[in-house]
């Protein structure tokens, strides 16, 4: 294989071949960009202002109607629901235990190493092994959260088969899931705040708490702004989980966006209303961004 | 002083055993799916379960393997990944040395464009992308599974910023020597460019290895399955069948985890580099 440039005499050769090379260059990922997000990102917002079966019938211009019939449908609103459950469910803690569970690795420890990786084990799992195993986890006859409950002589819960306790399963099997990811994140912005801070903190006398929430926190505010961020984005998307772990149940207490999307468009074909149902999750993950950068920009520190 | 040196070592001990006692609830349901694969159906369904597998045996994994094909399954995903890790080098190579090293009119309008679709989220693009491989008729093949993934803007992102780091004299000393574009990309830039490299091999594998959504979309026949969805589609079949079902997902972990052991380095490393996109 050899570059369009390769015939030209290398002396001769100056900037004026950079415009060709550059589209050699850039044409195999342009190609498959242009394919298969370009076009998909323009196309599915045309189709969320269409009725169509993909599988029979015309398509046919209606305007708003499925962003309409979307917002009318009590359904709609319930997923919404699930999700911003299992949002504010998984985001909280599961920065918390990674900024815990990183700071204390940060920390003169025997086996670090270990420690992390075994932190880390979860993130790496595929999440359909991932919530096969809490299936049977959470399986309430011989699974080992029951028998955990049944250790301090609590009742044992249907995991999965009762509404309320199926979002709390869930959501302790997201945050397992995933923590290990922002505890990287977390780990390399400890090691990016210098040493000094903290020891010239220690001569004027300031203690572990205050040393922690003068120093660590703010300066550690641009991780976690962004691992903030992230993780509410992650938890806007989960699907694969869901799938595996209750399929949406049961009485539909799990169903969440990417889910109901998931039905519309491959279950019913009905491609038009699940493009609305796309470009409404885009705006929202989109708007909660903008919400976070502009209420939280001000209180990220960038050095001092 | 002798007060605060106790103080220290109770601290220390309290921490140890604080931080081994939640990396061990954490991997607890990974080492409880290890011991039940081994298990027989007597030591499964057991009051209070029981860790260590009595009478350990491979029987539910020759089980699972006549019940659905596995091996099957994984040489499709193993097909899958591994064309898409070598492809995305490829292309997000190329296309990183042009944004890094050409000096073409928009560059930085088209890299920023480029960026700035990392924003939109997956979902968005899902149904078309789909339509576009049914017009292609691709659906079911493995093309479906394997194009769409060939190009990545973080991929492109991670080695551009690496290849930025790299010195150009070398480059220029090159060029005067006759050197193609395409061969000092292929014989200066990338031997220099090993780390990030194998950052972006290791991320995408893993992410295509353990991909569900998409499979489950472009996939129909049994044939074409990669694990994930194999092993998701026999956990809806059986159920309840325990030894199997934790046999089927030690197999849909064990290659990434192999992976994980042994470029743990470039996982991490990967995650960084992700948190530093301003």
């Amino acid at each position: 294989m050899m570059g369009p440039e390769h015939s030209d005499r290398p002396r001769a050769r100056g900037r004026k071949g950079a415009g060709l090379a550059a589209v050699w260059f850039l044409s195999p990922t342009m190609i498959v960009f242009s394919v298969f997000v370009l076009f998909p990102v323009v196309f599915s917002f045309y189709l969320s202002f269409q009725e169509w079966n993909m599988f029979g019938g015309k398509r046919v211009f209606i305007g708003l109607t499925n962003y309409a019939a979307i917002l009318r449908s009590t359904e709609f609103w319930d997923v919404l629901k699930n999700t911003v459950v299992y949002t504010v469910g998984t985001v909280p803690l599961n920065m918390v235990l990674s900024l815990v569970i990183a700071f204390f690795l940060n920390k003169k420890l025997a086996g670090r190493k270990l420690l992390r990786t075994a932190f880390f084990t979860p993130v790496i799992m595929s999440s359909v092994a991932a919530a096969v195993i809490w299936r049977w986890v959470y399986e309430p006859n011989f699974g080992l959260a029951n028998y955990l409950l049944g250790v301090f002589h609590i009742p044992a819960v249907n995991w999965l088969n009762d509404p309320t306790a199926a979002m709390f399963a869930l959501i302790v099997m997201g945050v397992w899931k995933s923590f290990g990811f922002n505890m990287v994140l977390f780990s390399a912005g400890l090691q990016g705040i210098p040493k000094h801070y903290y020891e010239a903190a220690e001569i004027d006398g300031a203690g572990r708490w205050r040393r922690f929430w003068n120093i660590t926190i703010p300066l550690l505010s641009p991780t976690t702004f962004f691992v903030l961020v992230m993780t509410v984005i992650g938890s806007f998307q989960v699907f694969d989980t869901v799938y595996v772990l209750t399929s949406g149940g049961p009485l539909g207490s799990t169903k969440v966006l990417v889910f109901y999307l998931y039905e519309h468009a491959f279950k019913y074909f009905d491609m038009g209303y699940a493009s609305a149902v796309a470009y409404l999750l885009f705006a929202i993950v989109f708007i909660l961004t903008m919400v976070q950068t502009r209420y939280l920009r001000d209180k990220v520190h960038y050095g001092m | 002083m002798k007060m605060n040196a106790v103080k220290r070592l109770s601290g220390s001990i309290l921490l140890h055993v604080v931080m081994y006692g939640l990396a061990f609830i954490t991997v607890a349901p990974f080492l409880w799916m290890v011991l039940t694969s081994f298990k027989g159906l007597g030591d499964i369904m057991v009051y209070p379960p029981s860790w260590w597998p009595k009478h350990g045996s491979l029987n539910n994994y020759i089980d699972a393997l006549q019940a659905a094909p596995f091996g099957r399954y994984y040489a499709n995903s193993l097909f899958v990944a591994i064309s898409v890790t070598l492809g995305q080098m490829v292309t997000c190579s190329m296309a990183a040395y042009a944004f890094a090293r050409l000096k073409f009119r928009g560059r930085d309008a088209l890299f920023y464009v480029f960026l700035g679709t990392m924003m939109i989220p997956g979902q968005v693009t899902m149904i078309p992308s789909f339509m576009v491989l049914y017009w292609l008729g691709w659906i079911d093949t493995y093309q479906a599974l394997i194009v769409p993934g060939l190009a990545s803007a973080f991929g492109t992102f991670l080695l551009r910023q690496f290849f930025m780091t790299i010195p150009s004299e070398l480059e220029e000393a090159a060029s005067i020597d006759g050197c193609s574009r395409w061969g000092i990309l292929w014989r200066i830039i990338l031997p220099l460019a090993k780390p990030a490299l194998a950052t972006l091999a290791v991320f995408t594998f893993m992410g295509v290895f353990n991909d569900f959504l998409w499979a489950l979309i472009v996939v129909n026949s049994e044939e074409m399955r990669t694990v994930q969805l194999g092993l998701a589609i026999f956990r809806d079949r059986y159920q309840t069948d325990w030894g199997q079902l934790m046999a089927g997902s030690v197999m849909a972990t064990l290659p990434i985890l192999l992976l994980f052991f042994v470029a743990q380095k470039y996982f991490i490393q990967g995650i960084t580099l992700s948190g530093m996109k301003d």
